[in-house]
């Protein structure tokens, strides 16, 4: 009986020929393998999740002087009582560190842990409070600016010398940061410099405690597109996405040089006047990653653009278009302290202080870690309409069905996993238990559940928010790290990853979206019961021989 | 209540006149769905929008409560919202609205 090795493309090609073969089973099920001929094993072709990466960046100034409330208050009400209080209710990185969704986020507890633990937590210690985790690390503001300057290609951002006299050594000890990046950091200028930057040249401020210690330059003089709140904003989205990413390819365990393509899928947009959003975040992010094999391009869809994202590039590497493909988004500062003035108003810390990174590696099946199964996505048409019940029916009943599935059959589902510590005193209330209803609910309504089971599925199947309200990366994607670790444990099957995005918020549209997928333990090579036997490989090359000849035949 | 629908409420009120408007809210809790329905009776509370220091008094429910439920299509009800009756904390939301009516609603 044929076995699987564990990674025939790699090692077939040095030996012999490999053959890409669709089979329909006896099930009806459409599997493409690869097969090599000469140790005679098969793979099936699916893609799978191969690492993550998660980071945050604490950011207080950047609140102040970058997030949007602050910004437009600033216009609309300069005196505001708001702003005056602003600064007492940031929190300093200790507490940043020692947040137990924020060490959820970068594995270092897991949603189950999590869970146990009764919110509201932002009054609690953590004792697990490491500023590294399973999947990536909460960095400080002061190593992150000089990680923004050193992915500046453009003489764009400034430091102040002694900043990076102090913080350089640092940057050092953090064990992702490679020479690449270090060598890339400039000496820095004097205060006198960054001063006349900033009141000369309209240049932003980086602030540390309002101590300017950077300015970032506008890359025209007259072009909006290229102003200094554009690239500051553009310039921090690729530094925090490039820390994601390192992770994410340090966790996966391959080679750099295997990423082939690489897909940003942040909400910023790059360009100038004549292309304002032409793009491609991604290959410049995978060159501060040294990731020298790769192209890429930026997929968005607002907040659904990481679900969109990750389906399309394990659509890549099923289909055999690449063998290695990342999926990669930094953060927004856009978005800082967007829900500030309901913290200040209740008392609390102003909860929105950090950065969000995510990136993931996606590579053929090794027989190991999780596969992404995109045989029944979910999808949200044109046509599908905006009632909820259509919505999740879209996403979530609809692709189960088609696979056969029921809605109890999913172990884990995970739609928008925004932190309920900072979404519910802005009035939102706890956005991934209201999605856990709403599947809940039009499951009730469809017959597969009791009304009376409704809170036990929301219980048993859901999973508290952890992730920082940073748009697109609470979508869907926040869990995945915690899923392959659960799967590779053998602790958890199946999960459900929901995006959803709100397209009216770019004025083209009033259309909801959205799309979902499974990710499924992998069940190890495949071996006797499968359709294939030796005899029908002996037949497949055959026939594959036979094809080659035709056609050579026919091109004469 | 977001400045671009406070406009809008605030425009047609104008145009139709308070007495033929009903504003009806979708919002999913309690909270947010007083603050909506003080937006378009008393005023904006948060004081950001157009219906700042405006009081339009106008006659406001969410999909949700009976008072409306009767004047729906129920094919269309059942299809478009029912399902948000096993998610919506209902009588929080009814409440809160009942307490809005009562204080600022003209109509």
């Amino acid at each position: 009986m044929p076995q699987a090795s564990p990674n025939p493309s790699r090692e077939g090609r040095r030996r012999g020929i490999l053959i890409k073969k669709t089979i329909i089973t006896p099930e009806k099920a459409r599997s493409t393998y690869i097969i090599d001929f000469e140790r005679q094993e098969y793979r099936f072709m699916n893609s799978v999740l191969k690492g993550t990466g998660y980071v945050l960046v604490h950011t207080p100034d950047m609140v102040i002087h970058n997030g949007t409330t602050q910004t437009t208050e600033r216009i609309v009400n300069p005196d505001s009582d708001y702003l005056k209080q602003l600064k007492a209710h940031l929190r300093p990185y200790e507490r940043v560190l020692a947040y137990y969704p924020n060490q959820t986020y970068i594995g270092n507890v897991t949603p189950a842990e999590l869970a146990q633990v009764d919110g509201p937590w932002q009054d609690l210690e953590s004792p697990v409070n490491d500023r590294y985790g399973a999947f990536g690390e909460i960095m400080p503001q002061d190593e992150f600016y000089l990680l923004v300057q050193a992915v500046d290609e453009f003489e764009l951002v400034y430091l102040d010398r002694d900043f990076v006299a102090k913080t350089k050594e640092k940057l050092a000890q953090d064990p992702i940061v490679t020479e690449f990046i270090l060598k890339r950091i400039h000496e820095g200028v004097d205060q006198a410099k960054l001063k006349q930057l900033i009141e000369d040249e309209g240049a932003e401020g980086l602030y540390m405690n309002d101590v300017i210690v950077g300015a970032v330059r506008r890359a025209h003089d007259i072009d909006t597109n290229l102003s200094a709140h554009v690239m500051i904003e553009n310039l921090v989205s690729k530094a925090s996405s490039a820390l994601a990413l390192l992770y994410a390819v340090k966790n996966a365990d391959i080679n750099p040089d295997d990423i082939e393509y690489t897909i940003d899928c942040s909400e910023e947009a790059c360009g100038d006047m004549n292309q304002r959003g032409g793009g491609n975040f991604a290959k410049a992010t995978a060159e501060i990653a040294e990731l020298s094999r790769s192209t890429g391009s930026d997929v968005r869809g607002f907040c659904a653009a990481p679900a969109h994202a990750v389906m399309v590039a394990a659509s890549l590497v099923k289909a055999g278009t690449f063998k290695a493909v990342a999926v990669t988004a930094g953060g927004s500062t856009a978005k800082l302290g967007m829900n500030g003035k309901d913290h200040v108003k209740k008392g609390l810390p102003i909860l929105e202080d950090c950065l969000g990174g995510f990136a993931v590696v996606i590579t053929e099946d090794d027989g190991i870690n999780p596969v992404i199964n995109i045989d029944n996505v979910g999808w949200h048409a044109v046509g599908t309409g905006s009632s909820p019940q259509n919505v999740i029916a879209s996403l979530v009943t609809v692709p189960l069905e088609k696979a056969g599935l029921k809605v109890t059959d999913v172990d884990y589902y995970s739609p928008e996993m925004q932190n309920p510590d900072i979404t519910k005193p802005a009035g939102a209330g706890d956005v991934p238990l209201a999605n856990m209803k709403m599947i809940g609910a039009l499951a009730v309504k469809q017959g597969d559940l009791e009304r009376s089971e409704l809170n036990g599925f929301v219980e048993r199947h859901g999973l508290p928010g952890f992730a920082p309200t940073q748009g697109h990366i609470p979508s869907g994607v926040p869990y995945l790290g915690h899923a392959r670790e659960s799967m590779l444990k053998g602790e958890v099957n199946r999960v459900m990853i929901v995006g959803k995005g709100s397209l009216f918020l770019g004025r083209m549209t009033n259309l909801f979206d959205g799309v979902s997928f499974l990710v499924e333990k992998n069940d190890g090579p495949k071996a006797a019961e499968a359709a294939v036997s030796s005899e029908e490989i002996r037949q497949i090359i055959a026939e594959s021989l036979r094809d080659f000849a035709q056609g050579l035949l026919e091109s004469r | 209540m977001d400045l671009e629908n406070q406009k809008r409420v605030k425009d047609l009120t104008e145009q139709y006149a308070p007495e033929n408007i009903v504003v009806l809210l979708g919002a999913a809790e309690g909270e947010a769905s007083g603050i909506a329905a003080e937006t378009v009776t008393n005023g904006d509370p948060t004081f950001a929008g157009p219906l700042t220091g405006v009081s339009l008094g106008l006659s406001v429910y969410h999909v949700c409560e009976e008072e409306v439920k009767e004047e729906y299509d129920p094919e269309v009800y059942d299809e478009q919202v029912s399902m948000m009756e096993m998610v919506l904390d209902v009588d929080e939301i009814a409440e809160e609205m009942q307490a809005i009516r009562e204080q600022y609603s003209k109509y």
